[in-house]
């Protein structure tokens, strides 16, 4: 049985060129725990365990688009009539901000990784701001939808609705009430997303403001701006499937 | 003959810390393990009371200990139990867990952290599952099928997909934490060809886990939806499409089978190789056939949908498909036999086990193609058939993989050696006791008795009762290595590191293993399953434990 020494076998302040190491546990680092061998190693877990779970959560809305598809097929006219009820202008205006959090993203992530602390601060500062103007954006268009009655359950109401192009046709409310069922689940979990996001980058911040990340050490900042930007491509493929149907110039 | 050892004993995960906190706070890979195995035993024993009550209930033609709605509700719990709470966490949440870093010669998974939380989500899942059998339960049968479960039962539907949501977010880390720690945590040397197949059945085992258990999470989330706020999203009264529902749940459970199985496959191979002293034979095959069965798994769900109403040249593809994924099965099965071919084979508790699963697993898969066929599908959907197909796949395939890891690995796991004697002889009960609980449910099921009804026409009751007299005989089996493994961790006589003379990466550290496994990181240079270079160098045999 061949048993070799260590791999790596040097000393943190070896190991962390220009960092002063505190002493920890068994002389560790103390951003590397103690089942990894090397910043390296513990850096790619981190981020292809962000990746999987990504994977995990495009599955997790993959159902929804897929049962989408299939009623968009079966009831195109009801899908497009009830999308024509959305508000167009603030369903873009939110996608503009949600692409504008992503260039904030990048940004805090550069610097965090070239060390540029108030640039940092401030871009994870101004994502949470874009977060939070996103989530009341959808506020403001989910309370349009109560006061027409158009959320789905014993109150909803579709009465008289023409299908476009068809003049004297009517939609079928059970079939738009299919519309806005997908409508509130996939949005409600698109924010129910971007509210975790909102958490994270509020922890990124605290730990951002006490100093924690370095050039050597900045993986929460990569892989909480993975998960945003995520959240980002969930909306990006939303927003034409829910409000652009069948919309002509 | 008890050894005198002078030496106080050495310092190991189990001897490390005492006390309750230093339980349910460890971020140990092999502690989580234990805690899994404790809690997943406690719903095999749930989910096998359910059992019990059902076959009792068999045992006469008219509906005596139960009425048709206790009935119902006895068989959905016995599937929800057993499949979301025993089976899918059983052989990755105990085994996996305590082996997967050990195998590749890693301190720890990559997210120990993580860990903790797939149990405690396990755990919540299952606190809330128990809270909904105890205040009335579900009857809709495991599978939720709408619109019977949105708009007609008025059973606790909502509670018991909460708590699979949750026990499913746990599966879903597990399955992350084993691909990433594949990926990054394997040591020096340890490359994708020398991996031992259980790792390579634990990759496909993640994958499908991680691609298939958020869609049955969304799914349950309609449903939840659908039943609270009355739309109709699966239901046709209202417009909804209840084949949509069935196409996303089996979308999920049918892969699922193979979150049983593939793991069972695993200990398997690394069975049949140690008490054969051979390596196994078409290694790679063995290897990617794992990731083959992943693959194909995800494609062949519809095959539940036969009789559904789905297309003629869908269901035609389906059957096509579902033939293709007996491939890799069987070049599994196969190779298996061809690592038998001249080995030196030892007749120890796990070989029989591992014997049992080749035999069963056969059976249940063989009986799959039947059930694959569309022609014979129509004949025996929804009967017992069906039922003893699945069981032998799941507890003739997965339970005795199982059961064979449980003793291959136990003196790693404890430190102790487990009594071979009633080992063996339990492995024997439990092969007796399987088939004479499920051979009968093939014919019952042939000539047409269906699944799920309280009562029976007169002339099934000769086969139901062989079926539940073999029951009982197979909770004696069940029942016994629980006893005897307890037995032993008080009296058993210590394990040496390595009592089976086996290859691979756990068994170089001593037994039980340190906290971080190993005292010094391994460097590996040999193959997996070089069993001719260690007889050769040893040259002795396997020394009958116990």
């Amino acid at each position: 049985m061949a048993l070799a020494k260590r791999r790596f076998p040097l000393p943190d302040s070896q190991t962390i060129p220009g960092q002063t190491v505190a002493v920890h546990g068994e002389g560790h680092n103390p951003a590397l725990l103690h089942h990894f061998a090397e910043q390296q190693q513990q850096r790619d877990a981190a981020s292809l365990g962000m990746w999987i779970f990504l994977a995990t959560e495009v599955m997790f809305f993959g159902g929804l688009f897929c049962a989408y598809l299939i009623y968009r097929l079966k009831y195109f006219a009801e899908f497009s009539a009830a999308s024509k009820t959305l508000a167009l202008s603030l369903g873009a205006t939110n996608t503009a901000v949600l692409i504008c959090s992503s260039l904030t993203v990048v940004l805090a992530v550069y610097a965090a990784q070239h060390a540029k602390r108030s640039m940092l601060l401030g871009n994870l500062i101004l994502t949470i701001i874009l977060g939070f103007v996103f989530l009341g954006i959808k506020a403001v268009e989910y309370n349009e939808k109560f006061e027409k009655h158009h959320v789905p359950g014993p109150s909803f109401q579709f009465n008289e609705v023409n299908i476009p192009g068809h003049p004297g046709q009517y939609a079928n409310p059970s079939h738009a009430q299919i519309f806005f069922a997908l409508y509130f689940v996939m949005t409600g979990l698109h924010a129910l997303h971007m509210i975790i996001g909102i958490g994270i980058f509020v922890w990124l911040l605290t730990a951002a403001w006490k100093g924690r990340f370095t050039p050597q050490y900045n993986t929460p900042v990569e892989i909480g701006g993975l998960y945003w930007h995520f959240v980002d491509i969930i909306w990006i493929y939303l927003f034409p499937l829910l409000y652009l149907i069948d919309r002509h110039p | 003959m008890a050894t005198e050892n002078p030496q106080p004993e050495r310092v190991n995960y189990l001897n490390k810390e005492y006390g309750v906190g230093s339980w349910l706070l460890t971020t140990d890979h092999k502690r989580i393990a234990l805690l899994y195995l404790i809690s997943i035993t406690f719903f095999f024993f749930i989910g096998g009371f359910f059992a019990l009550l059902i076959r009792l209930e068999l045992l006469t033609p008219a509906g005596d200990l139960v009425q048709a709605d206790t009935y119902n509700k006895l068989f959905t719990m016995h599937g929800m139990v057993m499949i979301f709470f025993f089976l899918i966490p059983s052989i990755p949440a105990v085994l996996g867990n305590f082996l997967v870093p050990m195998m590749i010669g890693a301190k720890d998974l990559a997210f120990p952290r993580i860990n903790l939380l797939s149990w405690y989500l396990y755990i919540i899942g299952g606190v809330m599952m128990l809270h909904c059998m105890l205040t009335g339960g579900v009857d809709t049968g495991w599978t939720f099928y709408t619109p019977f479960s949105t708009a007609y039962t008025n059973t606790k539907i909502v509670e018991a997909g909460l708590a699979i949501f949750v026990a499913g977010f746990s599966s879903i880390l597990t399955g992350l934490n084993f691909v990433v720690t594949i990926h990054r945590m394997r040591a020096p040397g340890m490359t994708w060809s020398r991996l031992p197949l259980f790792i390579w059945a634990h990759y496909a085992t993640s994958i499908i886990q991680i691609l298939g258990t958020p869609v049955v999470a969304i799914t349950i989330v309609l449903v939840a939806v659908e039943r609270t706020l009355h739309l109709g999203i699966f239901d046709p009264k209202l417009g909804g499409d209840p084949l949509l529902f069935q196409h996303l749940f089996w979308f999920y459970s049918h892969p699922a089978v193979y979150i049983m199985i593939l793991p069972s496959m695993g200990i398997v191979s690394e069975i049949i190789a140690c008490f054969s002293r051979k390596r196994i034979f078409g290694y790679s095959f063995v290897a990617l056939s794992s990731i083959a069965i992943a693959v194909f798994g995800f494609l062949v769900w519809a095959h539940h949908m036969f009789v559904a109403g789905i297309s003629v040249y869908a269901a035609l593809i389906f059957s096509l498909l579902s033939y293709a994924v007996a491939v890799p099965s069987a070049v599994k099965v196969f190779n298996w036999t061809a690592t038998l071919y001249k080995g030196s084979i030892h007749y120890d508790a796990p070989m029989l086990y591992a014997f049992g699963f080749l035999g069963l697993f056969t059976m249940g898969g063989l009986t799959g193609l039947f059930l694959a066929a569309l022609g014979i599908n129509v004949h025996v959907t929804d009967t017992y058939f069906v039922v003893a197909h699945f069981h032998y796949i799941m507890v003739g395939g997965a339970v005795m993989g199982y059961l064979g890891g449980m003793h291959f690995w136990w003196p790693k796991i404890s430190g102790k050696l487990y009594p071979e004697g009633w080992a063996r002889l339990a492995a024997l009960i439990v092969f007796i006791g399987f088939n004479l609980t499920f051979f009968p449910q093939f014919i019952l099921g042939y000539v047409g008795m269906p699944r799920r009804y309280y009562q029976y026409p007169p002339e099934f009751q000769v086969l139901n009762v062989l079926s539940t007299a073999g029951a009982t005989v197979l909770g004696v089996g069940y029942l016994l290595p629980m006893i005897y493994f307890l037995w032993s961790m008080r009296y058993g006589k210590p394990a040496p590191d390595n009592p089976w003379n086996a290859a691979g990466l756990e068994w170089k550290t001593a037994s039980p293993p340190p906290t971080f496994n190993f005292d010094e990181e391994p460097v590996v240079t040999w193959e997996a399953y070089n069993y001719e270079q260690l007889d050769g160098a040893r040259k002795e045999e396997v020394p009958v434990a116990g």
